[in-house]
């Protein structure tokens, strides 16, 4: 073992030796960017209209580094860079999948349009306390939680998404938001840890943190009583980040309570990435001990569906209404990893991608309805459609879509979840899935008719045919036209996450980008 | 040695449970404080002890010529430590403002965003 470190040594023995690729920075790429950008904008806050202009640009950079990563990962297969070019699972190792990179590029399509609709939400003093250099830190966040290949990392991924999302919640210091962020900081900082928690034990078990690395050992492990433990904690910790029942609550309690463009990316972005964490867990590094856990997750998941859809028909106020059918789109997800066939995994990320689309569109809609009639309250509401029809036409557009009804993005996963569900006999499930659907349709139908249909509250004033410029309506025309193409021509979209789904339930491509020699390790 | 520190690091877990279960938000900022530090203490543990020998190669060797601590665990808690210390100073000034804006520490009392008197949505058209 020891020797003289004069003679030669042999460093292929602990270092990658062959040059990466130009290619497969792509990889590490839009972390070090966000970065990057968001301690640049921070530069730029005496000019609000400058930093506005400059973030909406280096979101569409953004945009363009995640749509590479994800051309290059569709023709290559997962990507791995290991930090250092140590060899892993020595090295912190970045790498992504089909999954990974196809959750990357929508979130950034999410942030392009949250930040065009920020350019006239948020004030200058909303930009002076750093408005778009928390956007930036909290994608940075995002598309490192989804590209990255260890479990460390994850977690401190999640707290710099959690700590940027602290930053924007409490942007303004009104005294709602406030409340809201007391609980919503408390719980998820809980939630975190009962994520460190498990990875501690983790550690302790497998004395490794690489995914790819774990997932070859937990299937060949000889004794895989622990594992049963640590995917309890996962479950749990990563239910109360995604919002599943019964850990759900900080959720309706919080998402109205910060400014709406906040509200449009949290609803965008944050559950997606603690569905996408439980996914990657659950699935690829203990699927044994998910088919014990199959029907605890399958109750959850109709709990929360059914938990937000009544919470939804409950509600007066628009937002709060959006905050509960966020919940019940959680609940859709669940199912799909309850049942994990590659049907029922393809309909659950597929949903997630509309999910991420709709929900903000949605968050969007009822901040430019807030600005015509003045309030967010069903009972102040009311003549949005004459005010303005293109913006109640795409309003109701969502409302389809959210619903699942065809031909919107909603349709398809929903239609594929109940067939893989009927395929596994859990008629439960599927009969929840469609009695959700239904009862998403009356609340969204109701906000439909009182604040759109109905005339305005005559206390109310009727309100002046509303003019809006046509960029205020520009990122939520942008949502709506993918939510239509989604659901007109979802092959394309479905190819990928049916091959996310594959890549979920056969890691062999993932380890073997991470392992190229041995293939399997260990 | 490690039985010891599990069973310690139990007693943490348990204190903090406690301490969260309140409604105060004073005593769940402590239970936050106490379940970190727990934590840390479990990384520690589940990385195995070994007393005494620090994790360095002696100078002129590429290896080290006795079994030393796992140095990993401690870059780790390193990470954690800072993360949760940062997290828990925002805690603080969050939960200071809500005493001072909401006039309560209460968590039943904040009912600010969720109103128990939210009007009822409107019925008929």
């Amino acid at each position: 073992m020891a020797g003289p470190s004069e003679a030669a040594i042999d460093y292929s023995r602990a270092f990658v030796m062959e040059p990466l690729a130009l290619a497969d920075w792509l990889v590490i790429a839009p972390v070090p960017y966000c970065l990057i950008a968001g301690a640049l904008l921070m530069m730029l806050r005496k000019n609000a209209e400058l930093q506005a202009k400059a973030a909406i640009i280096g979101l569409i950079g953004l945009f363009v580094l995640c749509g590479a990563l994800l051309a290059h990962v569709v023709e290559n297969g997962p990507v791995t860079m290991t930090m250092g070019r140590w060899l892993p699972p020595f090295g912190i190792s970045f790498t992504v999948d089909v999954l990974g990179a196809i959750l990357a590029v929508t979130a950034s399509i999410v942030a392009v349009a949250c930040a065009i609709y920020a350019a006239e939400d948020v004030d200058t003093t909303g930009r002076r306390y750093g408005f778009f250099s928390f956007l930036f830190l909290m994608m940075a966040g995002v598309i490192g939680a989804f590209v990255t290949g260890d479990i460390f990392n994850l977690y401190v991924w999640f707290e710099v998404l959690l700590i940027a999302s602290f930053g924007l919640q409490v942007l303004g210091s009104e005294d709602r938001q406030i409340d809201g962020a007391t609980k919503y900081a408390f719980l998820n900082l809980i939630a975190t840890t009962m994520f460190l928690v498990a990875t501690g034990y983790l550690y302790g078990v497998f004395g490794t943190l690489n995914m790819a690395d774990i997932a070859a050992q937990t299937r060949t492990i000889d004794d895989a009583r622990p594992l049963y433990t640590l995917a309890a904690l996962y479950l749990f910790a990563f239910g109360m980040k995604a919002a599943a029942f019964p850990v759900s609550f900080w959720l309706p309690a919080s998402y109205h309570t910060p400014k709406v463009v906040v509200s449009a990316l949290f609803a965008g972005l944050l559950t997606k990435v603690g569905i996408y964490a439980l996914a990657r867990t659950l699935l690829m590094l203990f699927p044994d001990q998910r088919d014990a856990f199959a029907d605890v997750i399958a109750w959850a998941a109709m709990l929360t569906m059914l938990l937000g859809a009544f919470g939804a028909l409950a509600q007066t106020d628009y937002r709060r209404l959006l905050g509960y059918l966020v919940v019940s789109g959680i609940g859709i997800m669940l199912a799909g990893i309850a049942l994990a066939t590659v049907e029922a995994l393809s309909a659950a990320i597929f949903y997630a991608l509309h999910s991420m689309v709709v929900m903000t569109a949605l968050y969007v809609a009822s901040g430019i309805a807030a600005r015509i009639g003045k309030s967010f309250s069903m009972n102040d509401l009311g003549g949005l459609y004459r005010s303005n029809v293109l913006f109640a036409a795409m309003s109701l557009v969502l409302f389809f879509s959210v619903s699942g009804l065809p031909p919107f993005s909603g349709f398809w996963p929903k239609a594929m979840l109940v067939r893989a569900s009927l395929d596994a006999s859990a008629s439960g499930l599927a009969t929840i899935i469609l009695l959700t659907g239904f009862l998403t349709t009356i609340a969204v139908g109701r906000v439909w008719a009182h604040a759109y249909w109905k005339p305005a509250p005559e206390t109310m004033g009727t309100p002046a045919a509303a003019q809006m410029k046509m960029t205020s309506l520009l990122p939520l025309l942008a949502l709506v036209a993918l939510t239509v193409g989604f659901g007109v021509f979802p092959e394309t979209l479905l190819q990928l996450s049916d091959s996310a789904a594959a890549g979920l339930l056969d890691p062999s491509a993932y380890i073997q980008s991470v392992f190229p020699a041995e293939g399997a390790v260990n | 040695m490690e039985p010891v520190l599990a069973i310690f690091v139990g007693l943490l877990f348990t204190t903090a449970i406690y301490l969260m279960t309140s409604r105060h938000t004073i005593r769940i900022l402590m239970g936050v404080a106490v379940l970190g530090n727990g934590v840390n203490l479990l990384i520690f543990t589940s990385g195995r002890l070994t007393r005494d020998v620090p994790p360095i190669i002696p100078a002129g060797l590429d290896a080290p010529l006795i079994p030393i601590a796992n140095p990993l665990p401690q870059a780790l808690i390193l990470t954690a430590i800072v993360i949760s210390f940062s997290f828990f100073a925002f805690l603080l000034v969050l939960g200071f403002r809500a005493y001072q804006e909401l006039a309560t520490d209460d968590s039943r009392d904040m009912r600010l965003a969720e109103p128990a008197d939210d009007p009822l949505p409107p019925l008929g058209y």
